[in-house]
């Protein structure tokens, strides 16, 4: 059992949690994740470690609210338990050796991207931000990048908040601007990720990518979070969940990504009581 | 007096017809009366071939006399002595190689039903749910990593012999393949679970979510004051063919869905646990883990489940019994036919086969299956699920520096007490041997803990 800390919504459908975990606070790097399992009949779900604190043995998510199992982890409070968190698990983000990098957030990713912005920036190396949300209600740690960041675009669908547009629009400019990057991080939504990623494959600049498919075990196991890279076989938990965005086959990943799509939307629409009839 | 019939005395089952739609385990198990009479079908033979057989080495003879004379809790501890889950072996053991291969009834007629009369003792000891006894500590810790077969049985022993162990499990439960992999109806979790609470009653420390490679090393283990690690981590990174389509939605691996099935529940009524609906699968692969998935898809409802299987039904690697099994719940056997591609556009049409025929004896000594050429034909399939074997998790071996391993990523021993090239860490179990029998691992697991022991003491 690990116990929440401190929960705080950061907007209606995303809420952060502080967690009482010594043993994965102690290891845990920009990149991985864990897999958490809310109470003792729960399913085991993956989430990105969006911050770690070593001293005080605390780690912290970024949970979007996306199904039944997300909606009943957002219900529980700080002080209630968690039945299992478990990790850290995945490769670490490869950050030695960049000087320059654009950081680029879509949703809920930035709370997984921004981590990576602010170690890069402590490590001296130059980054730009640009992050992405459908509208103004949506935009999450908006200061924090541009603390680390030297130019930092907020764009939203909307143009609710900062540009209206899309996030490869603003890497565009940026790049058409001048300013050049050893590698471009890419994280959100499977088709943000592929559209930078055809983008930064016209310019030649190398782009990694955060997959994060359906999974179980998340320790190479079931071998679902399987995925073709470069024309071969990968596992996500174990292989990456880093892979180089130029050889992701994204449009197989979306494919997947929709296996459970009509199960897990009965299972939530149940979760939130939408159904007033039996189902 | 020897009761000197010569079959065995049938092992109770439910209707095939009925089992196929729920996971009531199939098996009954004997009544006192029949295991008392099973039991008395044993000569107790001086040379005792029965005991060669078993790699734990039960004194089988002396078990039986107990149970002949009513006496199970005595029968029970003699199994004790060698086996660490009996309520296990009895059900998932497969005796016709091993013990019951050797007994001398077998000659003429059938050998003595070991199996289910160690079935018989384990369970009756676990429902009178005695206290465990708890052997005084030395003070030496030991780590016990995986606690499936090996590390559960490997952790009893270490702790029988006053050593204060904790296993390290990356699940949520423990059990590995046990509660993972072998479906309730043939080794119910409530089995398992009993099994695991009598080593924790017995003081063996199960520390669950804790993956060692990520969340700790083997190397930090030692430093924080364990004398010796063992590795039973098991093969648990599923082969895929290689062939097109298996990442189409509706491939799984045996694997995954298995895990979805038993560990995760998705059998039962209101489970969290998303698992499709299949009405028409194919099973790739002829060996135990095949039969499991294939029966498991045919009670969540499947209409049609077959095997398919490269060879013919006699080099199958699974148990004749749970063959034999799987036929009557009416899984179709697709013998010499090979898959060369999954169909379909996001979700599985069919599988397209190739026939095979049977040529020379290859390496394994099983005739070498070849393709007939132009005999590729579709079967109609909504999912299709991968059993074709699985290579030892990389996790560790990546992460432990010196440890020795073979061009499959098994972890290299030096002889059969499972000391690894690195001192004080040993290893045993599908970990070491790539994917084989719960009581292989079993076996390896008390014999790398015999050799702690010694080195403890000569240490």
């Amino acid at each position: 059992m690990v116990r929440i800390l401190e929960k705080q919504e950061l907007n209606k459908q995303v809420f952060r949690v502080v967690l009482d975990t010594p043993l994965i606070a102690a290891k845990a790097k920009p990149g991985q994740f864990v897999i958490v399992r809310v109470d003792n009949d729960g399913e085991r779900i993956p989430l990105t470690i969006s911050d770690y604190d070593r001293k005080n043995g605390t780690i912290s998510l970024v949970v979007q609210v996306v199904g039944a199992s997300t909606h009943q982890f957002s219900c529980m409070q700080a002080g209630d338990f968690l039945q299992d968190v478990v990790g850290p698990l995945g490769k670490p983000s490869e950050l030695e050796g960049i000087r320059s990098a654009a950081v680029i957030g879509g949703g809920v990713g930035c709370a997984i991207a921004y981590p990576i912005a602010r170690e890069l920036k402590e490590m001296g190396a130059k980054v730009d931000s640009v992050i992405g949300f459908r509208n103004a209600d949506l935009v999450i740690l908006e200061k924090e990048f541009e603390a680390v960041s030297e130019e930092m675009k907020l764009m939203t669908d909307d143009g609710s908040a900062g540009e209206k547009g899309l996030v490869t629009d603003a890497l565009k400019a940026l790049v058409d601007s001048g300013r050049t990057y050893d590698v471009v991080f890419a994280i959100g939504p499977l088709v943000m990720m592929k559209f930078v990623s055809l983008l930064t494959k016209r310019y030649e600049i190398p782009t990694v990518v955060s997959m994060n498919p359906i999974m179980i075990d998340g320790t190479g196991m079931c071998g679902g979070c399987r995925l073709t890279v470069g024309g071969k076989m990968k596992f996500a938990c174990i292989d990456g969940p880093d892979f180089d965005g130029h050889l992701v086959d994204f449009d197989e990943m979306l494919m997947r990504g929709r296996m459970y799509a009509e199960q897990e939307k009965h299972a939530y629409e149940k979760a939130c009581n939408l159904f007033k009839k039996e189902v | 007096m020897h009761d000197m019939r010569l079959t065995k005395h049938e092992m109770p089952v439910l209707d095939p017809k009925e089992r196929s739609r729920h996971f009531q385990e199939v098996a009954l198990g004997y009544t006192a009366q029949i295991a008392r009479e099973e039991a008395q079908r044993c000569l107790n033979c001086r040379h005792k071939p029965c005991v060669e057989g078993c790699p734990v080495h039960i004194n089988i003879p002396s078990f039986l006399k107990k149970v002949v004379e009513g006496d199970d809790e005595g029968a029970y501890q003699v199994i004790a002595e060698s086996s660490t889950l009996p309520a296990v072996c009895g059900r998932v053991c497969p005796q016709e190689s091993q013990c019951e291969k050797h007994c001398v009834r077998g000659i003429k007629g059938e050998a003595v039903a070991i199996g289910r009369v160690e079935r018989y003792v384990a369970d009756t000891h676990l429902a009178r749910a005695d206290k465990e006894e708890v052997p005084a500590s030395n003070g030496i810790k030991m780590a016990v990593v995986g606690a499936g077969p090996a590390g559960l049985t490997c952790a009893g022993e270490l702790r029988r012999r006053g050593y204060d162990v904790t296993i390290f499990e990356a699940l949520h439960v423990p059990g590995g393949v046990l509660v993972y992999g072998i479906p309730e109806f043939r080794l119910p979790k409530s089995i398992v679970h009993a099994e695991v609470e009598k080593l924790k009653k017995m003081g063996v420390i199960i520390a669950t979510d804790v993956v060692i490679g990520r969340t700790l090393t083997v190397d930090e283990l030692f430093e924080q004051g364990f004398q010796s690690v063992f590795i039973g981590t098991g093969a648990g990174l599923p082969r895929f063919m290689g062939i097109p389509g298996e990442n189409l939605r509706g491939v799984y691996s045996a694997n995954e869905f298995l895990t979805r099935v038993n560990l995760m529940k998705a059998y039962e009524t209101g489970s969290k646990t998303p698992i499709q609906r299949a009405k028409r699968v194919a099973v790739v692969g002829g060996g135990n883990v095949a039969m499991d998935a294939a029966r498991c898809a045919l009670r969540l409802g499947a209409e049609e489940v077959s095997i398919i299987y490269r060879r013919s039904e006699s080099e199958m690697p699974a148990r004749k019994e749970e063959v034999e099994h799987a036929k009557e719940e009416g899984i179709v056997f697709r013998m010499l036919t090979n898959p060369v591609a999954v169909m379909g556009n996001e979700d599985v049409t069919h599988i397209r086969c190739l026939k095979m025929q049977l040529g020379e004896p290859d390496a394994s000594g099983r005739c070498r299956p070849e393709e007939v050429p132009g005999s590729e034909f579709d079967i109609e399939v909504d999912a299709v699920i991968m059993a074709i074997g699985t290579s030892p998790n990389p996790l560790i071996r990546t992460t432990t520096a010196g440890l020795e391993t073979n061009k499959w990523g098994c972890i290299v021993t030096k002889d059969e007490s499972g000391l690894t090239s690195r001192d004080h860490v040993y290893a045993g179990g599908d970990a070491v041997t790539g994917a084989a029998t719960v009581i292989l691992a079993m076996g390896a697991g008390k014999t790398a803990a015999e050799a702690m022991d010694d080195a403890a003491k000569n240490s």
